[in-house]
């Protein structure tokens, strides 16, 4: 049985870690906002490229002088793994579910034959990922000094895995990272950006037949690693949402189970004082009976 | 009344013009060209430059840096990898784009990079330097 001192001591200390999560929570909320934000700004951008990219891939397509990046190299033997993370933890499983569905496709690749390599953005998936897969780790992207996530961040990647590319370190390159549905629900996902398939929206092809300028093929070889820019870039933003949203569900529930737990330990140290009171009372009780 | 269409101007990390515009000035990677209303249906890449909107409302200047347009008659949008309104635009920042054309410039050619990079490279340098003098701040 604990001291009363004791009782007294632990309710202090989980209602100050109740005062921290509720401040992280509400840091979260606000940083979620301007998350969300960058989310939905950059949303038109990513629409109407993909909507031309895919009028374009269909006409040139399926012609052998198609660029590389749209065609592949003709074989899928490596395959290269960006696996997008947060850089800072206590966001519930936000990280573990990303790691999971890398871990989960790097194990079915290597169960069919196929080279697996991993380049990681963001610490958090790199430690998770380290102890299964760390001997095919090629490269990590640091981004814990990045305050807000910036096209520059997302050309740079690009650069990175394009520059592989072109030096034929593997044939398809899959980005991982977790989609935004709402603050509750973020389902990771894994996206193929090399060789680059678009899908256009439905019922936004307008049928025109457009002029180029240049030819279609110089537009398309100009396009395709803006693409994989475009696409790291959201996948990005949507881990960006995704991880705050994450953390403020994570930190309301932590919040929550700290009340409980105070309320617990307060009827606890409640029961105990009067224990000690009735037992003095006893004391004294018995004490002038036996005069 | 002058005839309008649909004007969008997105960059990757925001929208930054949707508005009635009845005249665009694009800067074209093979030449300027201006886009009215039923223009032909056109995709063209575009080369840093100052992209000029003319509507009812007014008139608009950006500054663009590569991306690309799509003309469809009765609408234009523009893509732009950066794109800064030409109000917001300071001698500083311009410089700034000079020097990271320059960094790339040299780095391309340190690297040797193939795919005709280094020659993208010098000329986007080019490009951003005559944008400079031509905006005269």
């Amino acid at each position: 049985m604990p001291s009363l001192k004791d009782l007294k001591n632990r309710i202090e200390s989980v209602k100050s870690t109740r005062k921290i999560t509720k401040a992280m929570q509400m840091v979260a909320a606000a940083k979620l906002r301007r998350a969300q934000e960058a989310a939905e700004d950059s949303r038109p951008y990513t629409k109407r490229f993909n909507a031309v990219m895919a009028g374009l891939a269909a006409s040139v397509g399926g012609s052998d002088s198609a660029p590389k990046l749209l065609r592949g190299t003709g074989s899928d033997q490596v395959h290269l793994l960006v696996v997008m993370t947060a850089e800072r933890g206590l966001c519930g499983g936000f990280n573990s579910n990303i790691a999971k569905l890398a871990r989960q496709k790097a194990a079915e690749l290597k169960a069919a034959g196929k080279t697996v390599k991993v380049l990681t953005v963001g610490k958090k998936g790199r430690d998770a990922l380290k102890r299964d897969l760390g001997s095919d780790f090629v490269g990590h992207v640091d981004l814990s000094d990045v305050k807000r996530i910036g096209y520059a961040n997302a050309q740079a990647i690009a650069k990175d895995i394009l520059t592989r590319f072109d030096a034929g370190e593997f044939d398809v390159a899959t980005i991982f990272f977790s989609e935004f549905v709402n603050v509750v629900t973020q389902i990771p996902t894994a996206q193929q950006i090399i060789p680059a398939s678009f899908e256009a929206e439905e019922g936004e092809s307008s049928g025109a037949v457009y002029d180029y300028e240049p030819g279609e093929e110089q537009i398309l070889a100009d396009l395709l690693p803006r693409g994989v820019a475009t696409q790291i870039f959201s996948g990005l933003l949507e881990n960006g949402a995704s991880e705050q949203g994450a953390r403020m569900s994570a930190m309301d529930n932590a919040t929550r189970n700290a009340g409980e737990m105070i309320d617990k330990l307060t009827i606890e140290f409640n029961r105990s004082r009067q224990a000690v009171i009735t037992n003095e009372l006893i004391e004294i009780i018995s004490g002038a009976e036996a005069l | 009344m002058a005839q309008t269409m649909q004007f969008d101007l997105v960059s990757p990390e925001r929208a930054l013009a949707s508005l009635q515009a009845s005249a665009v000035q694009i800067p074209g990677a093979e030449g300027d060209m201006t886009a009215m209303p039923q223009h032909a249906p056109t995709i063209t890449t575009l080369r840093p430059g100052v992209l000029k909107v003319e509507s009812p409302e007014g008139n608009s200047e950006y500054l663009v840096t590569g991306g690309f347009a799509e003309i469809a008659g009765d609408s234009l949008s523009v893509l732009a990898e950066r794109a800064i309104p030409m109000a917001e635009m300071t001698r500083d920042q311009m410089n700034a784009l000079i020097e990271e054309a320059r960094e790339m410039y040299k780095t391309a050619k340190e690297e040797d990079q193939p795919h005709g990079l280094v020659e993208d490279a010098a000329k986007l340098l080019a490009d951003m330097e005559a944008l400079g003098t031509h905006m005269s701040l």
